[in-house]
């Protein structure tokens, strides 16, 4: 899932000092499950914003809503009055939810109200680790499962690096060395020989360095007639 | 001109917390606030929506008040509301809020000094620190 964390409160206020009706709207997917936007967290900076006003003697209207998914066009149609009502909106959803308000309503105000980070999964509770970077071509089924280019800090593809010293990282002795990982659980599989294979140098077009990424399934788009008769049930 | 007393809210768990809170007033024990008890099955309960809330409508200073940490009836609850009022503390850091403004205690049910004095240190800390924005309280 997309793990994101709360701005700091004072930059969040910063960025809305401006303005005098403010709507708040959180996401109960990913960002609910990191409890960084769902419904709570919501509640808790629209309350922690209206104290920090009250303190300056300031007057600001704030008004928290939550939708199902704010990536999806049709969830924020459910809050468009609310969204277009006020002075500026901002999204405690992941930087796609704030983008799709963005786009929706190009010319009302949407800030975001959470720094997206990362893809990652739960460890614990509490605790939300990144195993991968979306870089459009999955080759773990080589690796054990263990993806080297999220958790090996210099995305080796053909073993560890130098750096690597009693299984830890040399970038953070905190981080585990990916490869030491992918070693232990080959051996674990009794594929060891995987290891001994050349990877060749990896096709980084169908990541994010190649541009802006689409994906598409033409089977599931709509025709042109399909399109319009949606249209007019909406 | 009245003095002005402070505006204290105590959230008390319904085990240790409350049995303090009331043994101090069967104690004949005189506050000098207006303390408001919100009476919780478990400080684990008290999420942190509940504080800022207290703060929004007009708390001065706002308390827990659960079961010493390793005699919790529910175990951990203390713990738990321990955390929250910690995550709170540093939202209120964030907004230019003393943090000071928010305490948790644990008390056994037999300690009948508790309650007072967790009263008496919000209640001074809300003397000292006036109240939020420095209005008049609502």
């Amino acid at each position: 899932m997309i793990v994101a964390k709360r701005k700091p409160l004072n930059e969040i206020a910063e960025m809305l000092a401006p303005y005098k009706k403010v709507t708040v709207i959180g996401c109960r997917s990913c960002v609910a499950i990191c409890l960084a936007g769902g419904e709570k967290e919501v509640k808790m900076l629209v309350s922690a914003l209206k104290v920090k006003n009250k303190k300056e003697g300031k007057k600001q209207e704030f008004e928290g809503f939550v939708v199902e998914r704010q990536c999806e066009k049709e969830w924020i149609k459910e809050v468009e009055d609310k969204v277009l009502g006020s002075d500026v909106t901002l999204s405690m959803a992941c930087s796609l939810g704030a983008q799709t308000i963005g786009d929706m309503y190009p010319i009302h105000l949407t800030f975001p109200g959470l720094n997206t980070g990362i893809f990652g999964v739960p460890e614990e509770q509490g605790v939300w680790s990144e195993k991968c970077v979306g870089c459009g071509n999955c080759i773990i089924h080589t690796t054990g499962g263990i993806c080297p280019i999220s958790r090996c800090a210099k995305s080796m593809l053909n073993g560890p690096c130098g750096g690597s010293a009693n299984r830890k990282c040399e970038v953070n002795l905190e981080i585990d060395c990916a490869w030491a990982a992918i070693y232990d659980r080959l051996k674990i599989q009794n594929r060891l020989d995987l290891i001994e294979n050349v990877t060749p140098a990896k096709d980084w077009s169908t990541s994010h360095s190649g541009g802006r990424r689409t994906y598409v399934r033409e089977d599931a788009r709509l025709t042109p007639h399909q399109k319009k008769g949606k249209e007019a049930v909406q | 001109m009245a003095e002005r007393k402070p505006k204290v809210i105590g959230f008390c768990c319904e085990k240790h917390g409350m049995d303090a809170a009331v043994l101090s007033a069967r104690s004949g024990k005189q506050l000098d606030a207006s303390v408001r008890i919100v009476q919780v099955p478990c400080t684990g309960r008290v999420d942190g929506i509940h504080l800022l809330k207290a703060f929004e409508d007009g708390a001065d200073a706002v308390f827990v008040l659960g079961c010493l940490e390793k005699n919790c009836y529910y175990d951990t609850g203390s713990i738990e509301g321990r955390k929250r009022v910690g995550y709170v503390k540093q939202m209120l850091t964030e907004v230019g809020i003393e943090k000071e403004r928010l305490e948790m205690f644990n008390s056994a049910s037999s300690n009948a000094w508790a309650f007072p004095d967790a009263v008496s240190k919000m209640v001074d800390i809300a003397k000292k620190l006036g109240p939020i924005g420095g209005g008049e309280r609502q």
